[in-house]
């Protein structure tokens, strides 16, 4: 194999000759465009370049990208490039690649990026978001009154196959998270209780604490990853798959069809796995209490019993249901929105299960403030 | 410049009725200019073609007439009734006369295909369930698909998806087909096979087709007439049955279209021109 290589000839005073030989391919240790340039400004008087080739036995892209460096290095100079003597091959390709001229358009110009245009911009998708927000949810009423006056066309299987999807299937996942939070709860709660001695109000704490707020929570979260997402997911590439007009076009809403029984399925089952994680949590406190504290789980009973009352569990219960709500909305209204192409549905996944939980901290966050102005937890 | 077609098919059905109407139309997405005033007229049984090259508007074209995307000006007839002017209702069932191929076929695919094909017929027909499964079966054979009721649109190939999409398009025997690109994604005999259907249903059916497509050796075989979209001047530069066009026009972009730009020719002489 013949190392490549390109010897430059200047003998008469207007014109040089480039002589390419040996096996130019990509991996091998080709010359560089720049030192054969270099060597051809030095010359003085040169207005012709010649390339030839000399015992030249293979080439690849790598030579033609090698000839184009030198001919755009002559056009600058207002030189001649003859590739009159290199192979008919490598002309060819030459000619193709000139053949449609660079378009000066198709280099797309970006928006300015200093930090006001990038907030307004911003704040403009941000108030684009809202009003789509408010538009689908006023739609999603509408379709609820439809299906109160019986003209929905919402198809019960899809109902209960969801309502599957969305419940037993995420039992596992509830009872180990629910657990541990509870665990966590009690932990920390008793290490600063101990110091007053007050170990038996790690009941108070994980009970009042897991029933009206971090069960509903909880759930939430785990609802907007797991089925939030699986909602943008199914939509979003029915969207893309053309399946969205398909059903449009076939004289069926995509908010009755597809969205109705998804935030239905959805409200039903939340505030079932609510209880039931507001239940593990609880039994977490327990096994933590008994383990590490000395509470017998009889005590940890009878502590909660007497402490709890049933609108701990309403209260928690009811935002999990405004949780569910919102997690099927943020997950439909991201696969509708999604975009023709495959990226497009893991952006509206991500969003969906983004959009799902800070709708839940942010509806919290307003309905803890409720809770307290009606003062519900009252004795 | 309608002309009647010359081909054999489809039957005729005189008197040669107005079906769809066009007038006016102009297409848009935000500030981009799509097609503007465009107007022609598709004769009832016709097989027509919309035609152009990528990125030209066609599908556009066929989201406006299946009333996905509503015109930013102009109207849309069908049997003289202004599409986009129709209260949603009415428009709905008249879009209910349509039946459309989508490009990727788009079959629900969390149902099977007698499902797919079922819906339609049970939201839309008092029909008891033995009739739609009747239909049903009908309908798959038609497209030769019969015995695929309970497969899933993945358990099957890409153009058995689009004649199981068609045979959905005709649950609701439809007076219009609307196809956007029938052959893309098929192999030269599935396509042919799917354009010798698309003649049949519209000859024995008296179906008009609507078809969008760029693959010529289909359209200049079965279109008795056709619109030429231009990217250029973003409007309709011919109109009339596609072997007629390639015959007679002599607009050049039109006349490179039908004839695959004369390949080679072509390019052989812009090299020299280059040298």
């Amino acid at each position: 194999m013949q190392q490549p290589r390109v010897d430059i000839l200047f003998e008469h005073a207007p014109s040089a000759r480039v002589l390419i030989g040996g096996a130019w391919r990509i991996g091998e240790n080709c010359p560089r465009a720049e030192a054969t340039i270099n060597q051809l400004q030095a010359l003085h008087g040169l207005e012709i370049v010649r390339l030839e080739t000399q015992d030249l036995m293979h080439w690849d892209s790598l030579l033609l990208t090698y000839i184009r460096a030198l001919s755009q290095f002559c056009d600058a100079q207002q030189m001649t490039l003859d590739t009159r003597g290199l192979p008919e091959g490598i002309q060819g390709l030459l000619m193709l690649a000139a053949a449609v001229p660079e378009r000066q358009d198709a280099s797309r110009q970006k928006n300015p990026d200093d930090w006001l245009s990038v907030l307004g911009r911003h704040t403009l998708w941000l108030i684009k978001d809202i009003g789509l927000l408010a538009d689908f949810i006023g739609e999603a009423i509408l379709g609820l009154f439809r299906l109160l006056g019986g003209q929905s066309q919402m198809r019960w299987s899809d109902f209960w196959r969801l309502v599957e999807a969305c419940g037993p299937h995420a039992l596992p996942i509830i009872t180990l998270i629910s657990t541990l939070v509870g665990m966590i709860l009690a932990f920390v709660g008793a290490v600063q209780l101990k110091l007053f001695g007050a170990q038996i109000f790690i009941a108070d704490l994980v009970g009042l604490g897991m029933a009206r707020e971090m069960g509903a929570m909880m759930t939430a979260i785990l609802m907007a990853g797991r089925t939030g997402s699986a909602f943008a997911a199914e939509i979003g590439s029915m969207t893309v798959n053309d399946e969205i007009d398909a059903l449009k076009t076939s004289g069926f809403s995509p908010m009755d069809f597809l969205v109705m029984p998804r935030i239905l399925a959805m409200l039903v089952t939340i505030p079932l796995l609510c209880l039931y994680a507001d239940i593990w949590g609880m039994i977490g406190g327990a096994l933590v209490a008994a383990g590490l504290f000395d509470i017998s789980a009889s005590e940890y009973l009878i502590q909660i019993q007497t402490r709890l009352r049933l609108i701990d569990f309403e209260v928690g219960i009811g935002k999990s249901a405004v949780f569910g709500i919102l997690v099927a909305t943020a997950g439909c209204l991201r696969g509708l929105l999604c975009q023709r192409n495959a990226s497009s549905v893991g952006l509206a996944t991500t969003s969906a299960v983004v959009t799902g939980i800070v709708y839940i901290v942010i509806s919290d966050a307003l309905m803890t403030l409720l809770v307290t102005a009606l003062n519900l937890y009252k004795r | 410049m309608l002309t009647p077609s010359t081909t054999p098919h489809p039957p005729d059905l005189s008197p040669r009725q107005v079906h769809i109407s066009v007038r006016e139309l102009t297409m848009a997405y935000d500030d981009f200019m799509v097609q503007k005033d465009m107007d022609f007229d598709v004769l009832r049984g016709e097989i027509f073609i919309i035609m152009g090259a990528s990125g030209c508007g066609k599908s556009t074209l066929l989201r406006h007439l299946i009333g996905l995307k509503p015109p930013v000006t102009g109207e849309v007839f069908f049997d003289g009734q202004n599409l986009w002017k129709l209260p949603p209702k009415e428009r709905q069932s008249m879009l209910l006369k349509m039946g459309i191929l989508y490009q990727s076929g788009a079959l629900w695919s969390s149902m099977t295909l007698a499902e797919n094909i079922a819906l339609p017929l049970t939201a839309h027909t008092p029909l008891s369930a033995k009739e739609i499964a009747d239909l049903v079966s009908l309908k798959l054979a038609l497209v030769g698909l019969s015995g695929f009721e309970s497969f899933y649109p993945a358990e099957i190939s890409g153009g058995m998806q689009k004649r199981a999409a068609l045979a959905r398009a005709l649950a609701l025997d439809p007076e219009i087909l609307l196809f956007d690109e029938p052959s893309a994604g098929l192999d030269p005999i599935s396509a042919r096979r799917l354009d010798r259907l698309i003649v049949h249903l519209s000859e024995s059916l008296g179906i008009t087709a609507v078809i969008v497509t760029h693959d010529l050796a289909s359209l200049l075989d079965i279109g008795t007439n056709s619109v030429f979209l231009d990217t250029e001047t973003k409007t309709i530069i011919a109109k009339g049955p596609p072997d007629m066009l390639l015959r007679t026009s002599t607009h050049p972009t039109v006349k490179e279209f039908l004839t695959r730009g004369q390949s080679k020719r072509t390019a052989t002489s812009a090299r020299e021109a280059s040298r």
